[in-house]
């Protein structure tokens, strides 16, 4: 069959919402973007656990401390999902870390900012996660159906990272006055990072276009990123707090809230590597793949071990 | 009706079957453990259903693993594992051939009776 009848009916599925399984025709190009974006996606799980990491050991209280390790666990079974949905369009494993440790894949750009008080382990839950489940739900009907399957997976889970998040900020909004200035801190900080999480605006992201035709996307980083903002606007004030943005008004007009412009330089200096922690994370990845070889290796010569015996007997 | 139906693909993993048991892909990687699919038994009295997949160095690691990955909020009662390498799985591309035979055969339902109102519980 021709190439072009093969397009022709993939995109015919694709509107038709048929979902695409591993073993279907599918472009080089649709197989390319969705390995690109599901690995990112699982890089950035991983990662995702360094800064929170960062605050295992020191959880204000035995409470705090398991639901974070439950937190940073939940992070680890996410980008595993991630990693075997990739695995099905033909990328191995081994390759995908490969292309992490050596910087040729790219993850989410929030993870590169330090956390440096308790009050981020709230704001990290409220903020980036919920940006994530912005992002994700809407994934959860994406056209490749291993992704799709994974990223309802996700979605189920993160919703207690989220809701945890805004509970810590609730707890120390109502605490003393150090407490509360706490937690504006790690919002102020954390408000413009998040909405960078959506991508570049969509005039600016050419990829766009093509992702939605194939349903791989089904909203624009733009439209994401209002609903969010929208969202948060109104969740700051339980909190009793602001969002760091001056420009910040209701505008009854659009029924959405205006917001002031984004510091893109700042995205794409975080991006090219020049984020504050960009190589602190790479190197706590790279020591944890490099340290943790003996216990692969032993596994293995273990496995292999067992399954001589079981021969001989 | 005769077709020529080649069942020679894995499951979700690798494209061809080849003899020996070897994953094409999957040679390439000598360090890498092994992929395996992980089936779940959600309750008691319900059938193991496919969850995902994960790698690991032997069946024992492969449980302990599913657990962790895939059973962290009671999703399960019970877990299968089985090492990719052994599914055997129709090819998408022969699915009209291989399901044609059911295609015709409406008969094979209880809608396609039509009975007077009159006849209850049936």
């Amino acid at each position: 069959m021709a190439v072009v009848n093969l397009e022709e009916r993939f995109q015919e599925k694709i509107d038709a919402e048929v979902k695409i399984e591993p073993k279907d025709w599918m472009p080089d190009a649709y197989r390319k973007t969705l390995i690109r974006q599901i690995s990112q996606h699982a890089h950035s799980e991983i990662v995702g656990m360094l800064p929170e990491g960062n605050w295992i050991t020191r959880a204000p209280s035995l409470k705090r401390k398991a639901i974070l390790m439950a937190k940073v666990q939940d992070e680890a079974g996410h980008g595993l999902y991630l990693y075997s949905a990739a695995e099905t369009l033909g990328i191995s494993r081994d390759e995908m870390y490969d292309q992490l440790h050596t910087g040729k894949a790219k993850y989410s750009s929030i993870f590169n900012y330090p956390t440096l008080t308790w009050a981020d382990m709230g704001a990290i839950g409220w903020l980036v996660d919920g940006a994530a489940i912005m992002n994700q739900v809407p994934l959860c009907r994406t056209s490749y159906g291993p992704y799709a399957r994974a990223m309802v997976r996700i979605c189920k889970e993160e919703s207690f990272h989220q809701r945890q998040g805004f509970e810590t900020l609730l707890v120390l909004s109502r605490g003393s006055a150090e407490q509360k200035a706490m937690c504006q801190d790690a919002i102020n900080r954390w408000w413009w990072p998040s909405l960078m999480m959506f991508g570049p605006p969509d005039a600016e992201s050419p990829n766009t276009i093509q992702s939605m035709k194939w349903k791989i996307k089904r909203l624009s980083n733009d439209e994401l990123r209002q609903k969010f903002i929208d969202m948060c606007a109104e969740q700051v004030k339980v909190l009793g707090m602001t969002l760091p943005d001056p420009d910040l008004k209701w505008n009854e007009e659009r029924q959405h809230y205006d917001f002031g412009p984004i510091n893109w330089n700042e995205f794409y200096e975080v991006l090219k590597g020049n984020g504050p922690c960009n190589k602190q994370r790479l190197d706590a990845r790279r020591k944890a793949w490099d340290e943790g070889k003996w216990v692969r290796d032993a596994a293995e010569a273990f496995a292999q071990k067992r399954e001589a015996v079981r021969k001989v007997a | 009706m005769l077709f020529n139906l080649q069942i020679k693909r894995y499951g979700d993993y690798g494209d061809r079957e080849v003899p020996g048991g070897e994953m094409p892909g999957q040679t390439n990687n000598k360090s890498e453990w092994p992929l395996w699919e992980v089936f779940i038994r959600s309750k008691q009295g319900l059938d193991h259903k496919h969850a995902g997949s994960l790698h690991a160095a032997d069946a024992e690691m492969a449980i302990e693993n599913a657990r962790d990955v895939y059973t962290r909020r009671m999703e399960g009662v019970s877990i299968w594992v089985v090492e990719s390498k052994y599914i055997h799985a129709s090819n998408p591309d022969e699915a009209e051939s291989l399901f044609d035979p059911a295609n015709d055969k409406v008969y094979r339902h209880p809608t396609f009776y039509d009975l007077p109102d009159a006849v209850k519980y049936m």
